[in-house]
């Protein structure tokens, strides 16, 4: 009995978190569309009109996520004759899974709103993020097409080469925070926004945010799937829900890239406005500033998800080459001069954040 | 100490019964005509005349030689980092000469050209 009970306790948390992350996945393509059509000087999509509350005015073009999930799901799924069938359906299960299943360890809020604290967090997100690229390996090796086998080298290459320079960011974390668990890491941040991780990390956050870009496939690192050369890469053969799968899960990742950016930079939950009341008093005011923690870690994500489509609208996409350049030549080679840095200021004791 | 990993299992088996369902879901609402061009493999309206699995350059297997390398070390680094604060002094000099073979090594592959891509 009791152990029915946890069991259906633990799944009702995790719908509780996967309902709204498939929302915002659904709303962060609307966003993306409306975002980059407003920086091309076009409105983006504006037909499907559709209130969020009943009775409310219509938003233009606010129900496309909906409509085009619907579209995608009464679309043919094809599956090519020379193509390794069970490896091909599997694909983007195995790219979907990780995607979702890293959200397990990331605290939303104060006082224990994660759903498995493990002390093994920060491990357990690079062991997930890092099993994307068999997905994306399966999938263009099963499509036994020639895009899709070219996309697959280019994007395993470039996610493994950039996976070790997100890696060394990482261990820059764990030096300053000194824990793998990712609610420890928040505690270990807080203090004002001075506090935070992103100013004695700052070369780690760009680099570990841009390495974000590349595992993630975006803009301007998209070659696994540049439009001009291997028209869609290794997704060419997916259709209808396969590809909505594959779709999604790049979408998922790049929310959780934000998330544990934001976590882990810019001190998730905490608030900027730490210590407020000292200069305007205590009142409500200042109370919901300090409180709302759940509100400023969305903010935070928002921030850097916003990041993501302005850089897509804003850079041409790299050749290769470039690309496993600034991986190997230059964000490995600064990484490790950073770490040897933070050993130095950690075993100084600088403060505000090491002392 | 184990249980706390037993949300995390489940959600793995959620996630991948996630990714399985929306595939079935489109399997059974979507239309199903298949036909012989249509499944043939996409190549610009050419059809395919051999093998997509075909030789491709070394220079991919370098690099994961390479990954392999790097990755075991970011897996030395990840305890030392967590207990670097209590180590102290002789735990960062013993990573310092740790490292400073590692990027000897690394010198010498960028020396080599291993890194190039032309």
């Amino acid at each position: 009995m009791e152990t029915l009970l946890y069991l259906i306790i633990t799944l009702i948390k995790i719908v509780l978190i996967v309902v709204p992350l498939l929302l915002c996945v659904a709303y962060l393509t609307y966003a993306e569309r409306k975002i980059i059509g407003y920086m091309q000087v076009r409105i983006g999509p504006n037909r499907v009109n559709f209130s969020a509350i009943p009775g409310l005015r219509k938003i233009p073009g606010f129900g496309q996520p909906i409509a085009d999930a619907l579209k995608l799901m009464f679309k043919e799924i094809i599956i090519p004759t020379n193509s390794d069938r069970f490896l091909f359906v599997i694909a983007p299960m195995l790219v979907m899974a990780p995607a979702l299943a890293a959200w397990a360890v990331i605290p939303f809020s104060e006082g224990g709103w994660v759903l498995a604290d493990i002390n093994a967090g920060l491990l357990y997100i690079l062991a997930m993020t890092s099993m994307g690229v068999y997905g994306i390996l399966i999938a263009g090796w099963a499509s036994n097409s020639k895009y899709a086998f070219l996309s697959t080298m280019r994007s395993a290459a470039q996610i493994i080469s950039y996976e070790i320079a997100m890696g060394f960011a990482l261990v820059g974390v764990l030096m300053a925070a000194g824990s793998l668990n990712l609610s420890d890491i928040v505690a270990a941040q807080k203090g004002s926004f001075l506090h935070w991780y992103w100013l004695p990390l700052l070369p780690l956050l760009f680099i570990y945010f841009i390495s974000g870009l590349a595992e993630t496939n975006r803009a301007p690192f998209d070659l696994a799937e540049g439009e001009s050369e291997i028209v869609a890469g290794f997704h060419v053969e997916y259709s209808g829900m396969l590809f909505a799968v594959f779709f999604m899960a790049e979408y998922a990742n790049m929310i959780l890239i934000s998330t544990l950016s934001a976590v882990m930079f810019l001190g998730g939950w905490l608030s900027p406005f730490e210590g407020i009341e000292l200069l305007l008093g205590e009142n409500w005011f200042t109370a919901l500033l300090i409180r709302a923690s759940f509100l400023w870690l969305a903010i935070k994500i928002s921030l850097f998800l916003f990041l993501f489509l302005w850089i897509r609208a804003t850079f041409p996409r790299y050749r290769y080459d470039q690309v496993m350049r600034l991986g190997w030549k230059v964000f490995i080679p600064i990484t490790l001069v950073w770490i040897v840095v933070l050993g130095v200021a950690i075993l100084a004791k600088i403060p505000p954040w090491f002392a | 100490m184990l249980e706390n990993y037993f949300p995390i299992l489940l959600f793995i088996i959620i996630g991948l019964a996630i990714g399985l369902i929306m595939p079935i879901l489109g399997f059974f609402l979507g239309t199903r005509q298949p036909d012989p061009e249509k499944n043939s493999p996409y190549e610009c309206g050419f059809e395919a005349f051999e093998d997509a699995r075909m030789k491709f350059d070394v220079r991919y297997y370098l690099i994961a030689i390479l990954f392999i390398i790097f990755d075991l070390e970011i897996a030395f680094l990840f305890p030392w980092a967590v207990v670097f604060k209590d180590i102290g002094l002789f735990g960062f000099v013993a990573m310092m000469i740790f490292l400073a073979i590692l990027v000897i090594g690394f010198a010498y592959e960028w020396k080599k050209g291993a890194l190039e891509w032309e």
